[in-house]
């Protein structure tokens, strides 16, 4: 986007006049980011497509199992609320029922019945909360797909929750500072009155990591990957396996896949 | 003009101080809410919006109904409605004033709402209500102060106005369109996801708004010099009844195709509605009492010996309005909610804090349309005759 002298002063004095509207507190409680943090030393992880396959298989196999959603919840500064009501959450476990609320029928394998998969943001091709979005602080980013957020952008008109046909989203009803266990400084924590959710970890990949909840996962069952490369990991799961995914007859085209 | 808002008797003075201690209270409830954020609300995470964006949606209609007076007046020159139709305006000016309250507390960084315009986003319908509402405001407002001070001064009014006034028209029709298109366009709400929801919300805005004005002028009667007229009341009551009558037709026409289609999704949200589901009906008898307020409304309003007798008329209204407002103010966005994307069913109730914010924030229109109102029955009363 080119952009000449004169636009960049306008466009900066109405930012500045924007900033002078927020509450100085809010300024700095989002000023989290430790300016000190070391200096990323692997080269970032670069995809045209980020997908993700969850075998449903394996998560079974260790029901109690919580790791992608304690590890998520660490990284990203999700703070921990005892009600549902100021709830927040990245990344969970669902009953198959609710994940996959149109599948499934009464007589249902017992297995699949009681099984708790973990849902997460879809990241979807044509994402219903990015355009639905009134300021543009969620968008897809064209270049790797990912559905980004911008917390400073976010009016918190919720708008986008409406719009989500997955329920990924939440919504900091108060203050989550208080309730987070243990504040990481090189993520920035939220303010009240802003939409959060998964952002696939763009910030990990940037440094070269995988996603936190992937690197956390004990039984293998989540697997990241680039979907435009026909021999990634992701790819060879897709041809080798049945999958599924959450409401496709909506036509948002979400990218977290299920092998059942 | 504006100085008319500031002189009346002792009975003006006391309902303007009783408004503003309204006003008063539920602004010391929002500074609560800016302090700890809408955790102080009923809202939760399945269910998102509420009450404050029910009311927006109700007002948005009020707003939208003005063009019952001002298109009988200025298109087909109806000169009965003369003496209302600036009556119409201010509502209209005060509901869309209301309107943008409601949207302003119900916002998480409410200060951040200049990136709506930092940031034009023509995909989003949120985008086109903004610029269709502050579009509306501007127009109605302009209309009025032309209007009054031609009147004031008993002179025509510039030719100008013509145009802007023909295109309040259709702006009219638009904001309520694209408030329904807030809702409807979203593939993750059955509930809203149907192409009869703007037209029903224009049939109930239509009936409503108008009910509302019917009371209005009844009232300055009462407690003014102010004599709307027979007709001109018995003409709004007749449109009251046809926009009425559309608005139970279209109900009607969702409730077959939901019934008889009967996809779950679909079906859920009206079963919580009128029913309950999974042992949840909050709702379940506010919205027996619309229904059962919409038929009687009808059957009083439809039967034109009822309509005609002025005592009978008044209680129609109260029933047309208080049943809209429990559809559109109550049911509406909510059942959208529930049950949720994910089939769980978390019920919404308002709390003290949100419900006391609500008041101040109705108190904010009354007061707008009493000074208003004050305004334009002074310059008329001045004039010689």
């Amino acid at each position: 986007m080119s952009i000449d002298r004169r636009k960049f002063i306008r466009l900066s004095g109405l930012t500045a006049l924007g900033l002078a509207g927020a509450s100085a507190g809010n300024v700095l409680s989002d000023n989290a980011v430790d300016s000190t943090e070391a200096p990323q030393t692997h080269a970032p992880l670069v995809g045209k497509r980020w997908a993700m396959v969850i075998d449903i298989r394996k998560c079974m196999a260790a029901p109690d199992c919580n790791e992608c959603s304690k590890a998520c919840h660490y990284v990203h500064n999700v703070p921990d609320f005892d009600n549902p009501k100021d709830e927040i959450k990245w990344i969970w476990k669902e009953t198959f029922h609710h994940a996959f609320h149109d599948e499934g029928h009464e007589h249902i394998e017992e297995a699949i019945k009681h099984a708790k998969l973990p849902v997460l943001c879809n990241h979807c091709d044509d994402p219903p909360c990015a355009r639905v979005c009134p300021t543009g602080a969620t968008w897809k980013r064209e270049e790797d797909g990912i559905v980004m957020m911008d917390w400073h952008r976010c009016i918190g008109c919720r708008y986008c929750m409406a719009a989500c046909p997955y329920g990924s989203r939440s919504f900091n009803w108060r203050d989550p500072r208080p309730h987070i266990k243990e504040v990481r400084s090189d993520f920035p924590a939220r303010m009240r009155g802003v939409v959060e959710k998964c952002t696939l970890c763009d910030e990990r990949l940037a440094r070269g990591k995988l996603p936190a909840c992937v690197e956390a996962c004990k039984e293998g069952a989540l697997t990241f990957g680039d979907l435009e490369d026909p021999n990634s990991e992701v790819r060879n799961l897709l041809r080798e396996h049945f999958t599924i995914r959450r409401k496709p007859g909506l036509g948002t085209q979400p990218e977290i896949y299920y092998i059942v | 003009m504006l100085e008319k808002a500031f002189s009346g008797d002792k009975r003006y003075w006391g309902w303007i101080f009783a408004l503003l201690a309204v006003i008063g209270l539920g602004f010391i409830f929002y500074l609560r809410q800016y302090a700890e954020g809408l955790t102080i609300t009923g809202l939760s995470r399945d269910v998102t919006w509420g009450f404050y964006i029910a009311q927006f949606t109700f007002l948005v209609g009020v707003a939208a109904s003005a063009v019952m007076v001002v298109l009988p007046y200025y298109l087909h020159d109806y000169k009965q409605f003369a003496k209302i139709t600036i009556l119409g305006e201010f509502l209209a000016v005060s509901s869309v004033i209301m309107c943008m309250t409601f949207i302003f507390v119900d916002m998480g960084q409410p200060f951040r709402i200049i990136n709506v315009f930092l940031y034009p986003s023509p995909s989003s319908p949120m985008f086109w209500d903004t610029v269709s509402l502050a579009g509306y405001l501007v127009l109605n407002a302009l209309i009025a102060h032309v209007m009054l001070t031609s009147e004031r001064q008993s002179i025509a009014p510039p030719k100008w106005i013509k145009p802007i006034i023909i295109l309040s028209i259709p702006w009219a029709v638009s904001i309520h369109t694209v408030t329904a298109f807030l809702y409807c366009g979203l593939e993750a709400r059955s509930f809203w996801m149907t192409a009869i929801l703007a037209p029903r919300f224009l049939a109930s805005a239509f009936s409503s708004g108008p009910a509302l004005l019917i009371l209005l002028c009844l009232l300055l009667r009462k407690f003014t010099k102010f004599d709307a007229g027979k007709e001109p009341v018995q003409k709004l009551a007749v449109i009251v009844t046809y926009a009425m009558s559309l608005n139970v037709f279209f109900i009607l026409m969702e409730v077959f195709t939901v019934a008889y289609s009967s996809i779950p999704h679909h079906t859920a949200h009206f079963e919580y509605l009128f029913l309950g589901l999974d042992g949840h009906s909050a709702l379940a008898p506010w919205m027996w009492v619309s229904s059962a307020l919409a038929v009687l409304a009808l059957i009083l309003l439809l039967n034109p010996s009822t309509r005609r007798k002025e005592g009978i008329l008044v209680f129609a209204c109260l029933t047309v309005f208080a049943s809209i407002w429990i559809d559109k103010g109550l049911g509406m966005v909510v059942a959208g909610f529930i049950p949720s994307p994910l089939g769980t069913v978390t019920e919404y109730t308002p709390t003290f804090p949100e419900l006391m914010i609500s008041a101040g924030v109705y108190g904010l229109g009354l007061l707008l349309v009493t000074g208003f109102y004050k305004i334009a029955l002074s310059v008329r009363k001045e004039l010689p005759t």
